[in-house]
């Protein structure tokens, strides 16, 4: 984006229509004049939810060719193919921004942009497609849910389709795993293991404390962020106690436990240091996510220039 | 029929959110009021045997376009083959269901009081040589020029035999070939617009197209040869004999081919082994792998709930 020079009271003007907005929980629209670093801090934190849309159908595409039985064959690739529908659009948000998605793409690849920890862990049974619908879904709507009200327009409208549809996924996941815990005992252990192995990562996703959190701060005062990492963690796990109840499962926290004086469960610190080493690009499967994507992108170059190469003999027959 | 997720057919009866997800959305109810026995003088077998090869036609097929998730050139093209993968995977349910409804013995031996109902019992646990489908729909993938010459192929067939099969005798199939014929319409024309946008794109994109269409030509002629079995339900009005839509695939095809600028290929004679072919239950060697991943979990599990 290029910024046209102006006067400094001009400037002055426009920042404060721009915080009289935001402090109205009005939504700021693509046109409107806003900070640049407000832009910025836009574009990373939608970049990086598209990305992970697109990054995250690989760990239950996996899963596609082996679904255990048509129906949920048909679930399963409507739900991964719901999940490029909101890359789609979270792509298209950014685009209001000034950023294409070709370039949001080149970030991607080149290690430059993030996506979310979580797709960063294998999937190593059918039960982990209920798990992660489940518990990440779950995870990514209580993140997601105050984002509809988020001050950026786009964003916030795309937000709210998102939800809705992530809702569903949450209670399909959750319905599969009910279906196995009423099936065989090895397909109760199933479901046992896969929770264990997620439980952590899973509440890794709502990202480090409040007291470690950079960029936390900033993005609540423009309300682009509403509600701190650790109060979603603690509304995650006081939501998911008796989900996990009444599916029969032990969520594998020693310290779990109600505090009545609190209002809420207490429960224990995931590994800090491991969150770090995925973050750093050292989880169990980063270089096999990205280099996917990567072989994805490159093996379709020749398709996307033959359509770029049609259309533009097209439009030029078209002309004459 | 039912089992404790509800009918197969809910799908189509519009149903629950559920049931519409999963099966995409906008379309009416077809199978309201359908009756469901099998028509007179029509063999229950052979009604059975029949569904299968339209039904795994498409099971096979989908388990292939299905391969492209999280893998294709852009994310509109992810989408368009998900959704057409899931179409299909559609049409297979209703078929296999059918098949089983018409004639229990098609089902293969599961444990005492399995849990699996019959459209998954057909998929998971059938072995090999008793899949019906054509050759075109199982062999191994290769790139995007692959699948979209494949699907052109394909659905040409299937859109002919789908239009035909409407005012099919058998209640259940004239309502599947009713949906089916809207949903491979939009199939042949995502195929066929890519074929043309392949063919006059760039040099690669058509060399590509092209040693593609080599490849596969070879398994068209299956599509519209004509099983013994298809030409006597034909006969009793309830099923197509593909021979009567040749003419019609050979237009549509000789237009994409013309707009193209596409050399059409010569005639090729139906694939298969001493005159036998996927429509016998003889395969290549590509199925047998397909099947080991499709079927790998759900045969752990024959006593399993999903």
């Amino acid at each position: 984006m290029t910024t046209i020079p102006m006067e400094p009271q001009q400037e002055e003007r426009l920042r404060a229509a721009f915080d009289a907005t935001v402090a109205r929980h009005d939504r700021i629209e693509p046109r409107d004049w806003m900070p640049d670093a407000y832009r910025g801090t836009l574009v990373r934190q939608i970049a990086q939810h598209a990305h992970s849309e697109i990054i995250g159908m690989q760990p239950e595409g996996e899963w596609i060719g082996r679904a255990p039985s048509l129906r949920r064959k048909a679930i399963l690739l409507a739900k991964v193919q719901d999940e490029a529908g909101h890359g789609l659009y979270l792509y298209s948000a950014c685009e209001t921004l000034g950023v294409s998605r070709a370039e949001l793409t080149d970030l991607l690849l080149g290690g430059r942009q993030k996506y979310s920890s979580i797709f960063n862990y294998p999937t190593l049974s059918y039960a982990d497609v209920g798990t992660i619908g489940w518990l990440v879904d779950g995870a990514a709507i209580c993140n997601q849910v105050p984002l509809c009200r988020t001050s950026y327009g786009p964003y916030g409208r795309a937000m709210i389709r998102i939800c809705k549809e992530e809702s569903f996924h949450q209670r399909q996941g959750y319905e599969l795993l009910m279906t196995m815990m009423r099936g065989t005992g090895e397909q109760r252990a199933m479901v046992q293991e896969s929770v264990d192995r997620f439980w952590w990562p899973v509440l890794m996703m709502f990202g480090p404390p409040d007291a470690h959190s950079p960029n936390s701060e900033r993005s609540m005062a423009w309300g682009i962020k509403r509600n701190s990492n650790d109060d979603l963690r603690q509304k995650f796990v006081d939501m998911t106690v008796p989900q996990a109840e009444a599916l029969g499962v032990t969520l594998p926290d020693p310290e779990l436990r109600w505090n009545e004086e609190r209002g809420h469960h207490d429960f224990g610190e995931p590994d800090w240091e491991e969150f770090a080493a995925v973050i750093r690009g050292d989880g169990p499967c980063n270089a096999q996510r990205l280099a996917h994507r990567r072989a994805a992108h490159e093996e379709g170059a020749w398709v996307r220039e033959a359509a770029t190469a049609f259309a533009a003999a097209t439009a030029q027959e078209g002309a004459r | 029929m039912s089992d404790e997720h509800g009918s197969v057919f809910d799908g189509l009866l519009g149903g629950d959110d559920s049931a519409q997800w999963a099966f995409g959305t906008g379309f009416e109810d077809p199978l309201a009021g359908v009756d469901t026995t099998t028509p007179g003088g029509v063999d229950p077998a052979e009604l059975a045997a029949y569904c299968l090869m339209l039904g795994d036609d498409a099971l096979i097929m989908s388990q292939r376009l299905s391969e492209w998730c999280s893998r294709a050139p852009d994310l509109e093209e992810d989408i368009a083959l998900a959704n057409i993968a899931l179409d299909l995977l559609g049409q297979a349910r209703l078929l296999l269901t059918r098949a089983a409804a018409a004639d229990p013995d098609v089902l293969p031996r599961l444990p005492e009081g399995s849990p699996v109902p019959p459209e998954d019992a057909l998929a998971f646990f059938r072995d090999e040589r008793r899949f019906r489908n054509v050759w075109l729909a199982e062999v191994a993938g290769g790139d995007f020029a692959h699948v979209v010459v494949r699907l052109l192929l394909f659905s040409v067939a299937r859109l002919a035999l789908l239009e035909r099969l409407r005012t099919s005798r058998d209640q259940v199939l004239a309502a599947v070939a009713g949906k089916g014929v809207k949903e491979v319409t939009y199939h042949r024309d995502w195929a066929g617009r890519w074929f043309l946008t392949l063919a006059r794109g760039t040099g690669e994109s058509r060399r590509r197209l092209l040693a593609a269409l080599d490849a596969l030509w070879p398994l068209q002629a299956e599509t519209v040869a004509a099983h013994p079995l298809e030409r006597a339900l034909a006969r009793a009005g309830v099923g197509v004999d593909p021979a009567s839509a040749r003419e019609e695939v050979d237009a549509v095809l000789g237009q994409v081919f013309a707009v193209s600028g596409v050399a059409r290929p010569e005639p090729a004679q139906p694939s298969g082994i001493g005159g036998r072919t996927g429509r016998d239950g003889v395969h290549t060697e590509d199925l047998g792998r397909l099947l080991a991943e499709m079927q790998a979990v759900a045969r752990a599990h024959p006593g399993g709930r999903w």
